[in-house]
C-alpha cells in the first residue's frame, strides 16, 4: 500500500514545489558526522468545530496548520527546530539549526528513500469533508432539543462537534519514509441540571478515528445526550463522600484512567531510561496482582488512540506491559529505545511538527478476568463504586497518582447505595495494583474522549478495563 | 533562528489591515484579527550534559468575522496572501451556518484603548546555546550539591521567548505589543529507603536581569526535594490547612473562574448572582493592575481591544465586579470590564502577617506545598484534591506528609480564611502570600 504515502507527499510537498531529491538532500545535510539519527516530520493538520450553547449554534471555527519539524540526535543530545513554511530555504534553515547540536560542518549523504507503509488502522477520509455544514449544525440543534426534552431539570445544554484531519509524513536519516493520514472525530454534550436550588453538571461524549457517519447513521449522539442528562441527575442526589482508606470497585471502560496513571506513565521509555520512574529496572518483577495483564495497543481499528504509524514512522503495535502481574515491557520511541538497547514499540508521539516526539501511550487497557461484576460489588461490605472520572495525574518518580470521580456511589452491605459527591482517589501505583483482588469479565473501552498531557504536549488516547476491585485506596471525601 | 526580516511590528500591523480589508471586501460587516509571532530558544541539560536544544518560531493569525449578528472564526499558521484569502473565506463560510446572536459583535468603539503606557515588558535576551546551557548546568549542579541523598536529576532548562502580538478590528483599532519572557527551572530526585521523591524550583522574568541566580534556583530545587523525604502518615480527620503562596495562587484562580463571564452565563459557577455578596472572609481584596511595569500579564487593552484599567473584583470580601469581556457582558446585561482573556496582574491584598506567624496561628494542621489532579467542581464549589506538604504541630514543622487528599467546598474555604501571609510569590499572574483556611477534611 503506497496510497497513504502518495497522498501525503502530494499534500505536503507539492504546494512548496518540493521534490524527493530535495528531501534526500536535506537528510544528507542532517546526516553530518556526530549526528546518529534524525528526521523530518511534515504535517498538514486541519480542524473544524461547531458548538451550540443557549439554544443556538453560536460559533464555529476552522483552522489549518502546516509545518515541518526537524530533529537531529547525537548520543543523548537532541537538536530541534521547525519551519512553518514548507519551502526549501526554510527547511534548510531548520535543518541547520537542528544539526548544530553536533559541532561539525560536513554533510553526509542519504540515497533513495525506502517506502515503509503498514496497513492502515482506520480509513483516511476527512471527517470535515464527510458531511456538509448544514447537516452538522442541524444535528447540533436536534441534539439540543432532544436533550432538553429528556428531563425538566435540564437548564443549560452545550453541544459540540470537533473534527480533525491530519496528514503526516516522516522521512528519517536511515532512508525510510512513511505516512499516516489520521481522522479524528468527537461529539460532546454537557448539561447543567437544576432541582430544588441545587445545580450539577453532566457529560456524555465519544468519538474515534472515523468520519461523521457514526453521528448520522447511528444513535451515538442521542446516547451521549442521555448519558449527560443521566449523570447530572445522579449527581443532584449526591451525598457527602466518605474520607479515608477503603475498598473501591471501579466500573468498566473509562475508569481505565486508573491504568493510564497508576502504571502507564511510569512505563514510558524516557523516565525508565533516565531512572526517574518508580518502575525503572524492574522488568521481570511483580508490580501488580497476578490478576492484572495490561497492554498498550495502537492497532485497534478506529480507536481514538490508534496509530497506523507513530510520529517517528514506526508501525503502531500491541505491547504487553504487565502480564499476570509481572512487568514485561516499556513503551518506547526510537531515541530512548536506542539508548536502552531496545527496539521502538511504536509509541513515539508529538502534539505537532512544532513539538519533539516523546514516548506516549496509545490505547491502554487491562485484559478481562473471569468474575461476574455483580459478584465484585457483592463482596464489598462498605466502600465506593466509581464509574466515571474527570481525569487524573501521576508523579512517575514516586508512583503517586490521583484521579477524581465524577460519578460514584456508596457500597453498603454488598449493594450499590446512594450517589456521592465527587471525590479524589489517591494511591501509589504498585501498591494499588497489588491490591487488585477481583477482575471482572466485562472489559470495555472508553467512548473516545481521552486526552493526555505530558511535558506540555497534548495527544488523544484511549483507556479501558473490566470492572475491578481495589482492596485499599484513599478516598478523599469530606465525611471523615 | 531570528525572526524573518518581514516580521516587524509595522509589517504585522499592515498584515492585520490587509486581512481586515479582505474580510470587508468579502462581505463581513465587522471583523477582528489577532496576529502573533514568537521566537525562542529552550536549552535543557541533565546530569551535567547538554540534552536538548529547541528553537521555536510560531506565527499565524486568527480572524473572527461578523455578518450582522452571526459570526465565524478561522485560524492558520500560514500568513501568505493565499492563506489570508482562504482563511477569511473559511470564517465567512462558517458565519453562514451559525445563528444570529444579539450579543455578538465588536466591543463598542469608544471603549477601545487610546493610551499606551510603557509596560516595560520587552527585554530581548540574546543568550546563545553555550551561555544558556551554562546557566542551566549551574542550577543543576547546585541542586545536586544540596544533599547526598539527591541521587538523580530530571534536568534544568533555560528558556527565552520574544513575541509580537497584534490585535486589530473594524473600528480602525490596531495595536502591536512586543514582550519577552525568560525562565530557568530545575528538578531533581532524592531517594531513601521508602523510594524516590522529586520536586522543582523555577524563576521567571520579563528581563534576564530579573531572574534569580541560577545556583539559588538549584539550591531551592534541592531543598524542596529533600524536604519531601521521610513522609509519615496522618490520621483521617478535620484539620486547619495552610496553603503556601504558590498553591494559594491556584486556589484564588478557582474563585476568579467562578466570577468570570463564561462560567456565569453558562451557570457553571457556585457564585451566580454574587455581585454585592460576600465571597471571601472580610479584609480580602482581589484587585488587578494591568499597566504594571514588567508584569507578566501587563496589557494596555484586552482581547476585544478595550482599554484595561486597575480595579478590584472583590473588595473587603465582597464581589464588586465580575470578570467580563464584551460578549459575556452582553449575555449578562452588564458592561464589559476590559477582561476579554482574563485578569491582568491580580493581587490578593490583605492585612498580611509573617508566614511563620500563620503557622503559630494554625497551631496543628497541614501546610500544603503541592497539589495534584482535578477534583474542583466549579458548579457546586466541591473541592477534593491530592496534596502533599508539611505537618505542623504547635506552630512548628515536624515532618512531611504525602499521598493525602484535602476536601471541602470553595465557598466555605474562602469565607473561612483566617489569615494571609506576607510571603508574596511574584512569579504568577495571581500574586498572593500563603493563606490559612479553616478546617478541611484530610483523608489518608
Amino acid at each position: 500500500m503506497t496510497d497513504a504515502l502518495e497522498n501525503a507527499t502530494r499534500a505536503l510537498w507539492d504546494a512548496g514545489e518540493i521534490a524527493e531529491r530535495d528531501v534526500t538532500g536535506l537528510l544528507g545535510r542532517l546526516t553530518s558526522p556526530g549526528i546518529d539519527t534524525g528526521e523530518l516530520f511534515f504535517q498538514l493538520g486541519e480542524s473544524e468545530s461547531w458548538s451550540l450553547e443557549d439554544g443556538i449554534v453560536k460559533s464555529g471555527t476552522y483552522s489549518v496548520d502546516r509545518g515541518v519539524g526537524v530533529r537531529a540526535i547525537s548520543g543523548e543530545k537532541t537538536g530541534f527546530a521547525y519551519a512553518e513554511e514548507v519551502v526549501l530555504p526554510a527547511l534548510a534553515n531548520a535543518t541547520d539549526a537542528a544539526r548544530a547540536i553536533a559541532r561539525s560542518g560536513q554533510s553526509g549523504a542519504v540515497k533513495a528513500l525506502s517506502r515503509n507503509q503498514p496497513p492502515a488502522r482506520y480509513a483516511d477520509a476527512s471527517p470535515i469533508a464527510s458531511a456538509d455544514d448544514d447537516s452538522k449544525v442541524t444535528l447540533l440543534r436536534e441534539i439540543d432539543a432532544f436533550t432538553r426534552a429528556l428531563d425538566p431539570a435540564v437548564k443549560e445544554v452545550t453541544v459540540r462537534v470537533s473534527l480533525n484531519h491530519d496528514i503526516n509524513l516522516v522521512v528519517a536519516t536511515d532512508g525510510t519514509m512513511s505516512a499516516d493520514v489520521r481522522p479524528l472525530a468527537r461529539f460532546d454534550v454537557m448539561v447543567i441540571a437544576e432541582r430544588k436550588g441545587r445545580r450539577e453538571r453532566g457529560f456524555g461524549g465519544g468519538g474515534g478515528r472515523f468520519d461523521t457517519a457514526w453521528l448520522f447513521a447511528t444513535d451515538a449522539a442521542q446516547r451521549y445526550a442521555r448519558e449527560a442528562v443521566r449523570t447530572a441527575l445522579v449527581n443532584l442526589d449526591g451525598i457527602d463522600a466518605p474520607a479515608g482508606t477503603m475498598p473501591v470497585v471501579l466500573g468498566p471502560g473509562w475508569p481505565g484512567v486508573l491504568l493510564h496513571e497508576a502504571v502507564g506513565h511510569g512505563l514510558e521509555g524516557d523516565c525508565n531510561r533516565k531512572g526517574t520512574s518508580a518502575f525503572a529496572g524492574r522488568i521481570g518483577e511483580r508490580v501488580a496482582s497476578e490478576l492484572c495483564t495490561v497492554v498498550d495497543d495502537a492497532t485497534l481499528p478506529d480507536r481514538r488512540g490508534s496509530l497506523t504509524v507513530d510520529d517517528e514512522g514506526t508501525p503502531g503495535q500491541r505491547t504487553t506491559l504487565i502480564e499476570d502481574g509481572v512487568l514485561v515491557g516499556y513503551m518506547q520511541d526510537k531515541h530512548n529505545a536506542r539508548l536502552m538497547g531496545a527496539a521502538s514499540t511504536g509509541n513515539a508521539r508529538r502534539q505537532s511538527y512544532a513539538h519533539l516526539p516523546i514516548p506516549r501511550m496509545t490505547n491502554t487497557f487491562m485484559l478481562p478476568g473471569t468474575t461476574d461484576p455483580d459478584e465484585i460489588i457483592a463482596s464489598v461490605d462498605k466502600g465506593v463504586y466509581a464509574v466515571s472520572f474527570g481525569g487524573g495525574q501521576v508523579e512517575p518518580t514516586s508512583a503517586k497518582f490521583t484521579f477524581s470521580a465524577t460519578e460514584a456511589y456508596l457500597i453498603e452491605g454488598g449493594r450499590i447505595g446512594p450517589p456521592i459527591r465527587g471525590a479524589t482517589l489517591i494511591g501509589s501505583g504498585p501498591e494499588v495494583m497489588a491490591s487488585i483482588s477481583m477482575v471482572g469479565n466485562d472489559l470495555e473501552l472508553d467512548t473516545g474522549v481521552g486526552i493526555c498531557g505530558k511535558e506540555g504536549q497534548v495527544v488523544p488516547v484511549g483507556v479501558g478495563q473490566p470492572s475491578l476491585k481495589i482492596d485499599e485506596i484513599t478516598v478523599g471525601g469530606t465525611n471523615a | 533562528m531570528p525572526a524573518a526580516a518581514d516580521q516587524t511590528a509595522p509589517n504585522l500591523k499592515s498584515l492585520v489591515g490587509q486581512i481586515l480589508d479582505e474580510a470587508h471586501r468579502c462581505g463581513a460587516t465587522a471583523a477582528e484579527v489577532a496576529v502573533g509571532n514568537t521566537t525562542g530558544l529552550s536549552v535543557g541539560v541533565r546530569k551535567g550534559e547538554l540534552e536538548t536544544v529547541e528553537f521555536n518560531n510560531d506565527r499565524g493569525f486568527g480572524i473572527t468575522v461578523y455578518v450582522g449578528e452571526r459570526k465565524g472564526s478561522a485560524s492558520t499558521s500560514d500568513a501568505s496572501p493565499d492563506a489570508v484569502q482562504t482563511t477569511v473565506r473559511q470564517a465567512l463560510n462558517i458565519a453562514k451556518y451559525t445563528e444570529a446572536d444579539p450579543c455578538n459583535g465588536l466591543a463598542d468603539a469608544d471603549l477601545m484603548a487610546h493610551t499606551f503606557p510603557n509596560l516595560d515588558i520587552d527585554h530581548p535576551w540574546t543568550v546563545d546555546v553555550e551561555d544558556a546551557s551554562r546557566l542551566a548546568l549551574d542550577a543543576e549542579a547546585a541542586a545536586l550539591g544540596v544533599d547526598k541523598r539527591i541521587v538523580n536529576s530530571e534536568g534544568a532548562r533555560l528558556a527565552t521567548q520574544r513575541g509580537c502580538h497584534v490585535y486589530g478590528n473594524s473600528h480602525g483599532f490596531v495595536e502591536a505589543a512586543w514582550g519577552t519572557r525568560h525562565s530557568l527551572s530545575c528538578s531533581v530526585i532524592a531517594a531513601d529507603k521508602d523510594g524516590m521523591q522529586s520536586d522543582y524550583a523555577f524563576t521567571i522574568g520579563r528581563a534576564a536581569d530579573d531572574l534569580e541566580d541560577a545556583a539559588a534556583v538549584g539550591r531551592e530545587a534541592g531543598r524542596r526535594t529533600i524536604a519531601r523525604l521521610g513522609h509519615r502518615a496522618v490520621q483521617t480527620g478535620q484539620y486547619p490547612v495552610l496553603f503556601d503562596a504558590p498553591t494559594a495562587s491556584g486556589l484564588f484562580g478557582h474563585l476568579l473562574s467562578a466570577i468570570s463571564g463564561a462560567s456565569l452565563y453558562r451557570k457553571e459557577s457556585y457564585l451566580l448572582d454574587s455581585l454585592g455578596r460576600q465571597a471571601t472572609a472580610p479584609g480580602i481584596t482581589l484587585a488587578e493592575d494591568p499597566h504594571r511595569r514588567k508584569g507578566f500579564a501587563s496589557a494596555a487593552h484586552d482581547g476585544d481591544g478595550v482599554a484595561t484599567r486597575a480595579k478590584a473584583f472583590v473588595d473587603d470580601g465582597v464581589v464588586k465586579s465580575y470578570i467580563l469581556g464584551s460578549y459575556s457582558a452582553r449575555r449578562l446585561g452588564l458592561a464589559t470590564t476590559g477582561n476579554a482573556g482574563g485578569v491582568f496582574n491580580l493581587d490578593v491584598v490583605t492585612d498580611a502577617q509573617p508566614a511563620t506567624a500563620l503557622m503559630q496561628t494554625m497551631g496543628t494542621g497541614l501546610l500544603v506545598t503541592s497539589l495534584m489532579g482535578q477534583g474542583v467542581n466549579l458548579v457546586t464549589g466541591d473541592y477534593s484534591r491530592a496534596a502533599a506538604g508539611m505537618w505542623i504541630r504547635n506552630g512548628e514543622p515536624v515532618y512531611p506528609v504525602d499521598r493525602i487528599t484535602i476536601a471541602s467546598n470553595l465557598d466555605a474555604m474562602f469565607k473561612g480564611i483566617v489569615a494571609c501571609g506576607d510571603d508574596i510569590d511574584n512569579r504568577h499572574n495571581i500574586r498572593t502570600g500563603s493563606v490559612l483556611v479553616g478546617d478541611m477534611t484530610i483523608a489518608a
